[in-house]
């Protein structure tokens, strides 16, 4: 299959087809981040986590629509506000259905799976009811349009390169809050033992509330950064959240690490495949490595080791 | 028919009496053929969801991916039905007659070699029992001798759902993609598209469906479905007591694979067209949901559970659209927190005490049968 290809071009295509695998990378590692949070540490199966992302991805369509209609001179930035926007829009949603639903179904996790895909298809609905059916998509801001030219045959969009310096500035938030702050440590104790964790004053309720909250926060940011590469419809969110959960599971569920590990393997895998083969045999393939690596392995790539 | 008050107690005898009365006379009677179809359509889902109260309900094995083997069964029936529709002289417009219709669209010239033994129906049925059920063997070998189980299980066949609706819908040449296989003519030279071809299949269904729940039911009593119980109640102490934990779940994975799998072909035939859009994550999901309704305990729960939950849908979604959706997330929604066990949990809770007073008020009178048979259907 390398046959028609010289060195150079090659070396381009890989270059190319690894920089498509970074931007996919980028929007796996904003999903799974929320959802390693959500499902890593809380074990909810969290089935609306792509409409959480979603709502994101609204919220940030109208921040721009307002921006373009009211305060056009600052519509250069209007990006910034609309992903606090959308942190504090889905996280908000994330703990009223934490509140309402998830907060009794903590001992029966097969059911928080059904419960939740209820309210996915609640929120899809909802949606197609308030933004209409067809897809939206967002005006961007003169500076992110364009490519830069980094040798002759090799050029990458401007939008993906902020995508991806987004997600490592999101995810090194993210490391920050549950591995240096006072909260995140809270967290991690409830998750390692609640009893425990409750009898030394932690409260263990409003810690899983803002757990939840935050998962869904990231995941509303994640949406944010996926008006930059593609368009918003109210069913969007469903393409991802398979790959998504196979992302968190495949990393190792517990692990910030693994997760962060195991987008960018999947993805770089998926997309590499896509330049020689057709894009759905590409990601059959991905998704049945990914299987069978699991079958083999199924603690994932880097298992927390606790004793049981 | 053997029914002693060993293989069913009281209260699920009435049950089956219930079910057969509304399924062979009632709803044949009272519907066109039409909406008989309908309902041999919605009977398919009740074979999965009986699959599901074994697997899910007394195994504890949750599977997102009944709809694989759904759609391996419907698959290997549409491709028989199909292969017989395009015989040379249906088919002599094309450019290579005697292949299907997708096949020629698709610029393949000779029938694919796993398609050739599709011409025989003794294969035909074989393949519907063995495929879906070798492929269930192979997935639950590797998962639960693993010990992978519960959460992690779920996502797995959720992903293999995903993988097979990607690679049918991407080998169109093969598969006949997106649109599925449609245009199904006849079955043995027996047309399968009139009226009475029609009723005559329902009836086939319903016979086959009192026939795996007999076989559920049967599992149920014998020790094995004790065994089923006690791993989900206490995985650990079953194993500790010598039992090979795994071999227990990978039977029952595979009894639920078959019974999707017949569901499947009677789809196929019923309907007249397979598709992809029937073996995804979303229908996998939604027949999980007909078992919760229902009860996830209960055989017959299950099989009401998958048949108004469809017809909720098909009037649902033919009067208010927009509100269907809302209406099924809010059964979800409500099922699994209000009431876990279903429709069978209201009935066994609020109705049939009122029922258990009604006879022992009249006990002398013994035609008891027959009261509950004017009772109507159970669980409504």
């Amino acid at each position: 299959m390398f046959g028609d290809y010289s060195i150079g071009d090659l070396g381009s295509i890989f270059v190319m087809q690894g920089f498509a695998g970074l931007i996919l990378f980028s929007v796996y590692v904003l999903m799974a981040l929320g959802l390693a949070i959500i499902f890593g540490q809380m074990g909810v199966i969290n089935m609306a986590h792509g409409e959480f992302m979603i709502l994101g991805a609204y919220v940030t369509w109208m921040t721009s629509n307002l921006f373009q209609a009211y305060l056009p001179s600052l519509f250069s930035g209007y990006f910034f506000l609309a992903m606090i926007l959308a942190f504090f829009a889905s996280g908000a949603l994330g703990m009223l259905v934490e509140w309402v639903l998830i907060r009794h179904l903590y001992k029966r996790p097969l059911d928080t799976l059904l419960a939740t895909w209820g309210l996915s298809l609640m929120l899809q609905q909802a949606y197609r009811s308030v933004f209409g059916a067809r897809e939206v998509g967002v005006e961007l801001p003169q500076w992110m349009l364009g490519s830069l030219r980094v040798t002759d045959s090799i050029e990458v969009p401007i939008n993906g390169v902020f995508v991806m310096c987004l997600t490592v500035l999101i995810t090194i938030a993210v490391a920050y809050v549950l591995y240096m702050s006072r909260w995140g440590r809270q967290v991690r104790a409830v998750v390692q033992n609640r009893i425990m964790a409750g009898a030394v004053g932690i409260n263990t309720e409003k810690v899983d509330r803002y757990t939840f909250g935050l998962g869904c926060g990231i995941a509303g940011v994640a949406g944010s950064a996926f008006t930059m590469i593609g368009s918003t419809g109210p069913t969007s969110g469903q393409l991802y959240i398979v790959d998504t959960f196979l992302v968190v599971v495949f990393g190792g569920a517990a692990s910030l690490l693994g997760t962060i590990a195991s987008a960018f393997s999947i993805s770089q895998t998926q997309s590499t495949l896509e330049f020689f083969m057709s894009g759905s045999m590409a990601k059959v393939l991905t998704l049945l490595a990914v299987v069978g690596i699991l079958m083999l392995r199924p603690q994932g790539l880097f298992a927390l080791k606790v004793r049981k | 028919m053997i029914i002693n008050s060993r293989f069913f107690n009281r209260s699920e005898l009435m049950g089956f009496i219930a079910l057969a009365a509304v399924l062979f006379v009632i709803l044949p009677l009272t519907l066109d053929v039409f909406r008989l179809n309908l309902v041999a359509k919605y009977l398919t889902y009740a074979f999965v969801a009986i699959g599901l109260v074994l697997c899910w309900g007394y195994g504890g094995i949750l599977s997102l991916g009944q709809g694989v083997f759904f759609g391996l069964g419907g698959y290997c029936m549409a491709m028989f039905l199909k292969l017989e529709a395009s015989s040379v002289e249906n088919t002599k417009i094309q450019s290579t007659p005697g292949i299907p219709d997708f096949m020629d669209w698709n610029q393949i010239t000779a029938l694919p070699f796993f398609w050739q033994p599709f011409h025989s129906l003794t294969f035909t049925i074989l393949a519907i029992i063995m495929v879906p059920g070798l492929f269930a063997l192979i997935i639950g070998t590797a998962m639960f001798k693993r010990r992978v189980g519960g959460t992690y299980f779920a996502i797995i066949t959720q992903a293999v759902a995903a993988i097979l609706t990607i690679l049918i819908v991407g080998q169109q040449g093969y598969t006949g993609g997106i649109n599925g296989m449609t245009d199904l003519r006849t079955l043995k030279g027996w047309d399968i598209r009139p009226d009475h071809a029609k009723i005559i299949l329902y009836f086939v269904e319903v016979v086959l469906l009192f026939a795996c729940i007999g076989i559920a039911q049967f599992i149920r009593l014998t020790k094995l479905g004790r065994i089923l119980v006690a791993m989900r109640e206490q995985e650990d102490r079953v194993r500790f007591s010598g039992y090979s934990v795994a071999n227990f779940k990978i039977f029952a994975f595979c009894m639920a694979a078959v019974f999707a799998a017949i569901g499947g072909a009677m789809f196929a035939l019923n309907v007249g067209f397979m598709s992809p859009s029937f073996v995804g994550i979303v229908p996998s999901i939604e027949m999980v949901i007909y078992t919760a309704v229902g009860g996830r305990m209960s055989i017959f729960g299950a099989v009401w559970g998958a048949i108004l939950v469809n017809f909720a849908k098909t009037s649902l979604s033919e009067s208010f659209p927009q509100l269907w959706l809302f209406g099924l997330g809010a059964l979800f929604i409500a099922v699994v927190l209000a009431f876990p066990n279903g429709l069978s949990g209201l009935w066994a809770d609020y109705v049939q005490p009122r029922i258990d007073r009604l006879f022992a008020s009249h006990k002398p009178k013994a035609g008891w049968t027959d009261n509950s048979v004017a009772d109507g259907a159970p669980a409504e």
